[in-house]
């Protein structure tokens, strides 16, 4: 299968790309890993006339700890967070996640920018940021602004990147003291999109009560959702077994699956349920 | 508009002049006539169409040729040398792990890096790193195998039993 036609341009600077994005206009798309557009390009569900590669742009490829925050260059590949060794030490629902994303060869394209800013529900990342409290960085010709991922994601396969900007970098706070994370989805078969997916944040003081939380959804609201309530349960307690089971049934009660032929809406709804559980478990017992 | 590009493929320098919308897998098959490199899927989930790009395994059915414009191609035709077989498809050959052959040569590009990275890896690190090559013959048993095989002939360690087993 073969795209429609398209001019390719590749700039080697993101003021170069923002310029590209206004001469062309609206039917102009960002090429990132690709492995979400170009699929879709060959489908011919999109056919944007022009593509814009960022992929020879220096300086968007990164992990790193500075003022506070876990930066993430918004070009980083899937396989170098999976190889990254800060994220193994601390950061271990992104260990959960990438391993169930696709498969090796398109972890080694896809990226984490990718992934949020195709503004899919199914994707897995909207999920895991949405849980640490992430916010993205996006840049256009009037310079950069940070939007919370509880602001990012406005539809299907829309977000607050506006056309002229670029999303640049993720930006999550760091983890401090007792931290643990977990993320698990319901798969049909390795690779697949979500059935159900649960991203699970859990931060302790010294006292053993909760000052941090995050629990994000995959694939079961239109657009990538965090369960606000079981959060509000949640923090300020110490996270005990009647909790999490409170909090579990919360995150099945406030999702909004749609029956597909990955499931129906109380198949959907129960997995929420269970894997909420099973997360919020994790990640307790990864908080040491 | 077409786009001049170079790149090289199995050690050698190519010049070609694509559109944009010319898939790696096209270059490689069609204009550079070198068919070992598969097309089954076409929607990336396969891998029949798996080469290396700079070391790293990629389904060529999902990257633009123009994106490979500098880069380093290896495709199954660049796998053995001079000297003989690559251990993997001397693995493959010797523990029976391929029946069509049609998976053959992008399950071995994959495990080139797979033993790149991880050169003596579990049977799961194996399975897991497979996850994107299907093989609709085998049954998977005999790949592992193989792979097996080669990492321990790349290490020149003591070689399994290429023996199949009866059950």
């Amino acid at each position: 299968m073969i795209a429609e036609n398209f001019s390719y341009a590749a700039p080697s600077s993101i003021q170069e790309a923002i310029t590209m994005l206004h001469e062309y206009g609206e039917d102009a798309k960002i090429l990132a890993g690709g492995h979400s557009l170009i699929p879709m390009m060959k489908l011919r569900f999109a056919s944007p006339t022009h593509l814009i590669d960022i992929n020879n742009i220096p300086g968007l490829s990164y992990i790193r700890e500075e003022d506070g925050f876990l930066k993430i260059g918004a070009m980083t590949r899937e396989v170098d967070v999976e190889d990254s060794e800060l994220i193994k030490s601390k950061y271990h629902l992104f260990g959960d996640a990438t391993k169930l994303i696709a498969d090796p060869q398109v972890r080694n394209f896809g990226t984490l920018g990718g992934n949020l800013a195709h503004g899919d529900a199914a994707n897995d990342h909207p999920a895991v940021m949405m849980s640490l409290g992430a916010s993205v960085i996006i840049t256009g010709n009037e310079g950069s602004r940070e939007v919370s991922l509880d602001d990012f994601f406005h539809g299907f396969y829309t977000t607050a990147v506006e056309h002229g900007e670029i999303l640049t970098e993720i930006k999550i706070p760091v983890a401090k003291g007792r931290f643990g994370s977990a993320y698990h989805k319901a798969e049909r078969k390795v690779g697949d999109y979500a059935t159900a997916g649960v991203a699970a944040t859990l931060q302790f003081d010294e006292s053993g009560v909760c000052n941090r939380v995050g629990l994000g959804l995959t694939n079961v609201s239109p657009t990538p959702m965090r369960v606000s309530r079981a959060e509000e349960l949640l923090m300020g307690s110490r996270v005990s077994e009647q909790d999490i089971a409170a909090a579990a049934k919360m995150a099945a009660e406030d999702c909004s699956p749609s029956e597909d032929l990955r499931g129906n809406v109380d198949y959907k709804r129960h997995l929420v349920k269970v894997i909420t559980k099973r997360m919020l478990t994790k990640a307790l017992g990864r908080a040491k | 508009m077409a786009i001049d590009i170079k790149l090289k493929v199995n050690g050698t320098e190519h010049s070609a002049t694509v559109e944009p919308r010319t898939l790696l897998v096209h270059l490689i098959r069609e204009n550079l006539s070198m068919t070992g490199t598969h097309i089954g899927c076409d929607t990336s989930s396969c891998g029949a169409c798996t080469v290396l790009i700079d070391g790293k395994s990629a389904k060529s059915c999902t990257i633009l040729a123009v994106q490979a414009n500098g880069k380093e191609i290896t495709t199954v035709e660049g796998m053995a040398t001079a000297e003989g077989l690559h251990p993997l498809q001397e693995g493959f050959h010797l523990n029976h792990a391929l029946h069509c052959g049609f998976c053959t040569p992008g399950m071995m590009l994959r495990a080139v890096e797979l033993l790149e990275k991880n050169p003596n890896p579990t049977e799961e690190e194996i399975r897991w790193g497979i996850a994107g090559n299907l093989c609709r013959c085998t049954g998977y048993n005999n790949i592992v195998k193989a792979i097996q095989w080669a990492s321990a002939k790349m290490q020149d360690k003591e070689l399994p039993s290429t023996e199949p087993e009866f059950v």
